[in-house]
């Protein structure tokens, strides 16, 4: 579903910001991007959203090499993926449920099915009470639950995390996490770049952690991959 | 409403205050504009009221019969150059004379004849009002038998012609440095726009907009923004018209079309700006 292989990312200076990276995530997989500030988790989400592409080596989503995509080609992937981001990205002037609708107005949905859509993911994520309200009403924990449901609304095969813990306190951090399992449970594959390692020692999800660019650990390749995808 | 046309309108509203920066910005860039050419619209009106003064007169030398001046005329008429001859008999120069030159009444009253010769007054066609082609047909007015003398003020005619070549140096100078600068200013308004909204065109193409569905609303924001800054800047040189026409002296406005022109300027200058800017801003994402 996802592969990089041997894949080498450098910046114009020369320094690697991946290194002979090779891994691949299963369909309905929960992993864990693991690895200090730097090491190379953010760069691995963006090769897999094509907002960047390897200096060498192959990253295939869905089968297609990213390097072989055109710009509208990429629009199409990224509407089959679900990305959500530490800083959430919303737009700031629209409300909870337009925020998660423009997500789906883009792919030219009709709009007698948008509402109905929108109200049921934002249901799901826990937010349907305040579909009217703006990014700047709710918490943070809330902002990245609209985030979360806007990555959902396009019914992704994997949802890309990277850090949405980052800026949540214990709690938040808790419900945002649950709610990341729970979407797993029902199929879809979730790649959760962070640094919090609390988060990870409570479950048995496959890690994949990164030092200096390089994989330098994948259990799967142990315990995991033998005791299939989810805990 | 298509969602292109609603996000382009809704731009106004979720931005009020950009909004309303860029199309004043607009506005009174197009506004020196406009002045400008109105500036020049009412030169070349003086110009054209001065120009329709140049004349050719023929005198015609005394006891010329009027067959042979009315078959001149005729003649006359058919050159290209020549858009009216009028022919002023001897008794009609002096009734003129008399009527213009009250100072003499004098001297008038105690002619016992009049001294005036008839002549052929030449009005040449709009094109022709030139030194050159004044000389030219004065030139061929010479084989005329009866023409006692002709004139037709050389010298105002080639101060006139200066005149005229100094305003179209100086329009275009001036007007080009006016349209650039204008030019400047409305795309840098507009490019400002944009990257305010950097941040938005991002998260668009994050969540999988194409970038014809990221830039549509933007181009027509851009037409729009051109177009309202456009129809204030023709507002603001209608005021400054009527300011001029009231107080000062009497003035003459833009045509319907060419007022549309403005617009359309606006419009058009709004459109380019937008497309380099989310173009520019698209490359980056």
């Amino acid at each position: 579903m996802i592969k990089l292989s041997k894949v080498f990312v450098a910046y114009a200076k020369g320094s690697l910001a991946l290194r002979d990276v090779t891994f691949h995530v299963r369909k309905g997989e929960f992993a864990f991007l693991t690895g200090h500030s730097g090491a190379g988790k953010s760069t691995i989400l963006r090769l897999i959203y094509a907002d960047m592409l390897p200096t060498s080596g192959d990253v295939r989503v869905s089968g297609f090499r990213t390097d072989g995509l055109n710009r509208r080609d990429v629009a199409k992937l990224r509407r089959r993926l679900g990305i959500v981001f530490q800083d959430f990205r919303l737009l700031e002037d629209r409300t909870a449920e337009e925020n998660v609708a423009f997500a789906l107005e883009v792919t030219g949905a009709r709009s007698g099915v948008i509402a109905p859509k929108v109200m049921r993911v934002l249901t799901q994520v826990g937010l349907a009470g305040k579909a009217r309200q703006y990014p700047g009403q709710l918490s943070g924990g809330e902002q990245q639950r609209v985030a979360i449901a806007r990555a959902l609304i396009n019914d992704p095969f994997v949802l890309l995390a990277d850090e949405p813990t980052g800026n949540l306190d214990e709690r938040a951090t808790r419900g945002v996490f649950q709610l990341l399992r729970d979407i797993n449970s029902h199929g879809t594959a979730v790649l959760m770049a962070t640094h919090d390692l609390d988060l990870v020692r409570q479950t048995n999800y496959r890690t994949l952690e990164l030092q200096d660019g390089a994989l330098v650990f994948d259990s799967a390749t142990d315990e995991q991959l033998a005791r299939g995808a989810t805990s | 409403m298509s969602l292109t046309m609603r996000e382009a309108f809704l731009a106004f509203r979720r931005w009020p205050a950009l909004s309303a920066l860029s199309v004043t910005t607009i506005a009174f860039a197009l506004f020196v504009v406009g002045l400008f050419g109105l500036v020049l619209l009412n030169l070349r009106e003086t110009l054209r009221g001065i120009e329709e003064r140049v004349e050719i007169v023929v005198y015609v030398t005394r006891g010329t019969p009027v067959e042979v001046i009315t078959v001149a005329i005729d003649d006359l008429e058919a050159f290209p150059e020549v858009q009216l001859v009028s022919y002023v008999t001897e008794e009609e120069a002096l009734f003129q004379a008399q009527r213009e030159l009250i100072e003499f009444q004098g001297i008038f009253s105690e002619l016992e004849t009049n001294p005036l010769p008839a002549s052929l007054e030449i009005q040449l066609r709009p094109g022709y009002r030139t030194a050159d082609a004044a000389e030219r047909v004065a030139q061929r007015l010479e084989g005329l038998p009866f023409a006692e003398d002709i004139r037709y003020g050389h010298e105002w005619v080639e101060k006139l012609d200066n005149l005229r070549g100094v305003a179209a140096v100086v329009g275009l100078l001036i007007g080009g440095a006016f349209a650039l600068a204008s030019v400047i200013i409305i795309g840098t308004t507009i490019r400002m726009s944009v990257m305010q909204r950097a941040r938005e065109i991002n998260i668009m193409r994050l969540v999988g907009a194409t970038d014809g569905f990221v830039r549509r609303p933007f181009l027509i924001e851009g037409c729009l923004k051109g177009a309202l800054g456009g129809l204030l800047a023709v507002l603001l040189n209608f005021a400054a018209f009527v300011t001029v026409d009231r107080l000062l002296w009497q003035a003459s406005f833009f045509t319907g079309a060419q007022a549309a022109i403005i617009v359309a300027l606006g419009t058009t200058l709004g459109f380019a700006s937008s497309a380099l800017s989310v173009d520019r801003q698209l490359r980056r994402v």
